[in-house]
């Protein structure tokens, strides 16, 4: 297991992903799996940097868990800013036309849509994402 | 992310090389914003790796204003992000050849 702590920026997307790659290769995930879940990644940071914190500047935790014998990655996310349940935020409507359909809200939805587990907890005044993906 | 345009009268077609996401939308996003006089746009994806909801974000806003002056298509979709189409259900938004 292996972590990253950086400033929820999002100027640190690319460094955030390029960690996160690195472990995934080491774990010899899928070409699909690793555009998965860099794909939810790069969701889950920038919702952090963009809101986490409001105006003050934080930290975003990210450790990566990535078993090639299991072929499977369990990351998580840690913030320390405001109380944030991705899950309870409502699915946007997929059916809707381009003209009834908002732009935005799709980041979280991809992120459920296609990680096999994501579930968040509230701990010490910290938001715990951690989505589980296997790429088998 | 390099962006490739070439114009022929009216028809815009817009060749996307690298990756789609945070920190490129907004170049695209420029582009999106001066589409006066096209009425055809295609979108050329032979060359895109990689695409999150930021590059959705703007794809969506391109079909939307291309639906009051004409009409928008997207070529070379690979299968990883034809996947994410399908997934965010833009694959019944979008006209994909």
């Amino acid at each position: 297991m292996k972590e990253i702590s950086i400033e929820a920026d999002v100027r640190n997307l690319s460094t955030l992903l390029s960690f996160i790659a690195d472990e995934l290769d080491n774990a010899e995930c899928t070409k699909k799996g690793q555009m998965r879940i860099a794909i939810a990644a790069e969701e889950l940071f920038v919702n952090i940097a963009s809101y986490a914190y409001k105006d003050r500047k934080g930290t975003c935790t990210v450790r990566v868990d990535a078993c090639k014998e299991e072929a499977k990655a369990i990351l998580t996310f840690i913030d320390e800013g405001e109380a944030y349940n991705l899950l309870e935020k409502q699915n946007p409507d997929v059916t809707l036309s381009a003209e009834d359909r908002p732009i935005g809200g799709l980041g979280i939805y991809i992120v459920k849509k296609s990680m096999d587990e994501v579930s968040y907890k509230r701990e010490e005044g910290r938001n715990i994402v951690t989505i589980v993906y296997s790429w088998e | 992310m390099t962006i490739n345009k070439t114009q022929n009268g009216n028809e815009l077609r817009i060749a996307l090389a690298g990756r789609l996401d945070t920190t490129t939308a907004p170049q695209l996003d420029e582009e999106i914003q001066a589409l006066e006089g096209v009425e055809k746009l295609i979108f050329d994806f032979q060359e895109l790796l990689y695409i999150s909801s930021a590059g959705l974000r703007v794809l969506l806003a391109a079909q939307k204003k291309m639906n009051k002056q004409g009409s928008m298509v997207i070529q070379n979709v690979c299968d990883d992000i034809m996947e994410i189409f399908e997934v965010t259900g833009f694959i019944d938004i979008l006209t994909i050849e």
